[in-house]
């Protein structure tokens, strides 16, 4: 074993073989956490829409929730990447492909453009909703319509409802399969090497590609996604202690 | 005019009749019990008086409104129309000092310091004004359905309905939940009240309806119920629930 080469000059970006692993982690993180904003906001959207009591906003969630988490999520990033930008107007196929602003400028040196970077958060993000939606209705479905009932009966609309009594629980409930959501967002970012974004799992095949030290490159990556998803557990769990309600024992159950 | 009025009323789950043409009221200061079996849709009928659950044939009226006209603000009418769950349905998250607020706060506006003097004061009245600051999961079954009392009492109820407010109590607890009730019945709030408590019935209720297979199968004055019940379903019900 030799650590010490990732101590070594790499040949672009001015930086240490170091320097690229920290790189990659940058974008990882960074497409990651943009793609969980997009998965929380519209999956949470969706889970909403699937158990609303009106016909039409039922139908389009679940169309969404099958087209999404029926698809593999590599020929999801090839769609987004090299068949959205053919199906759109020409011109605007053109702008994303050639004219978006380049990374260049920001640190951590990417060598490709925003374009790449959004296909993968775009595609990471809106694949995720199909599963956190998924995971919001069955929160929502879990509590009792009594629930419901009760708010509606005070005069509550049904937003209110959902916004005051339904939804506050719900989130709680699904912290632990939330969890699991957030770190698979983390693994899969890695499949956006695919289509160009030097992420961590990508500067590791370039670490080893050049300079032949294999076991090193990925056991370096292995750990740096061990400490993000160990992270990303403690807080969660802090989360999850955090707003725990007094008294309440889940159904089905203590623990 | 009554305070609850159900004219016709029925009901359908798919090709299953759950109320056959229902007909009755609830006079303003009335107590009106409603029993019978399981599964003769006493609960489906106290919720189809505020809209909770929708009928397809009939009339109800509310203090003069219309419940199934789609042109009813049905948030403005329940409102003013009590409920009382068989399952307490207090929300979880939320301390019994938000559980009393919250209604008050985003449905009629009040602000927040009225609203929390109201909801205290009540439950002051139902005795838990100790309990203020906990949790409805720190509470046992018989405090969390005074709590759901006195929170749909600081809404100013024009009615209140309950819904087999004692059926999931242990027994020692029945009793407690019981007294609040029977003292606002004493009070002259307007009540329809399912439930199998006939002691509760016995001391307070001025009528009682015997549901069977969805239809009204008696609506008479205490006094007849217990005296002289015409029907023998109502005899056979009563004889099984009376006599241990």
């Amino acid at each position: 074993m030799d650590w010490k080469v990732l101590l070594e000059q790499a040949p672009s970006g001015g930086m240490t073989y170091l320097g690229w692993l920290w790189s990659g982690l940058f974008w990882t993180l960074a497409v990651s956490l943009c793609a969980w904003v997009i998965a929380f906001s519209v999956g949470s959207v969706v889970g909403v829409a699937r158990t609303v009591p009106l016909r039409v906003p039922r139908a389009i969630a679940t169309a969404y929730v099958e087209l999404f988490r029926n698809i593999p999520l590599l020929v999801q990033m090839f769609l987004w990447y090299f068949v959205m930008p053919e199906v759109v107007p020409k011109a605007w196929g053109d702008w994303l492909k050639q004219d978006m602003p380049n990374l260049l400028t920001l640190p951590f040196a990417a060598q490709f453009s925003l374009w790449e970077f959004t296909a993968a958060v775009l595609c990471l993000g809106l694949y995720t909703a199909s599963r956190v939606a998924e995971q919001v209705r069955s929160g929502i479905q879990s509590l009792s319509v009594g629930q419901t009932n009760a708010g509606l009966a005070m005069g509550l609309t049904l937003p209110q409802v959902y916004r005051h009594v339904t939804l506050p629980m719900a989130y709680r409930i699904v912290i632990p399969p939330m969890t699991s959501e957030f770190l698979t967002i983390f693994k899969n970012s890695s499949t956006a090497l695919t289509i160009g974004v030097l992420e961590l799992t990508a500067q590791s095949r370039q670490i080893s590609e050049y300079t032949f030290k294999t076991f090193e490159a990925f056991t370096a990556a292995t750990l740096i996604y061990i400490v993000i998803t160990m992270t990303v557990i403690f807080a969660m769990r802090a989360l999850e202690s955090r707003v725990a309600v007094p008294g309440y024992i889940a159904q089905g159950g203590g623990r | 005019m009554p305070m609850i009025e159900l004219r016709n009323v029925s009901k359908w789950y798919g090709s299953f009749q759950v109320l056959d043409d229902c007909t009755t009221r609830v006079g303003k200061g009335e107590v009106v019990v409603v029993c019978g079996p399981s599964g003769s849709g006493k609960s489906t009928l106290i919720k189809a008086v505020n809209g909770l659950e929708p009928f397809q044939k009939g009339e109800i009226l509310v203090n003069g409104v219309s419940v199934g006209d789609p042109k009813t603000n049905l948030p403005k009418l329940r409102a003013h129309i009590g409920m009382v769950f068989q399952n307490f349905e207090l929300f979880p998250h939320m301390s019994i000092t938000r559980n009393l607020t919250l209604g008050q706060v985003k449905v009629l506006g009040r602000s927040q310091e009225e609203a929390e003097a109201k909801g205290l004061k009540l439950l002051d009245r139902v005795g838990l004004l100790s309990q203020k600051d906990k949790f409805p999961g720190q509470l046992s079954g018989g405090q969390q359905q005074r709590v759901a009392i006195a929170r749909a009492l600081s809404m100013d109820p024009i009615a209140m309905l309950f819904d087999e407010p004692t059926s999931a109590l242990d027994p020692e607890m029945i009793n407690e939940v019981l007294d609040v009730m029977v003292e606002l019945a004493r009070e002259g709030m307007t009540m329809m009240v399912v439930t199998h408590e006939m002691g509760f019935a016995r001391k307070v209720a001025h009528r009682v309806v015997f549901m069977d297979n969805g239809q009204i199968v008696e609506d008479c004055t205490k006094d007849e119920f217990f005296g002289s019940v015409r029907s023998e379903r109502a005899q056979t019900f009563l004889s099984k629930i009376l006599h241990h």
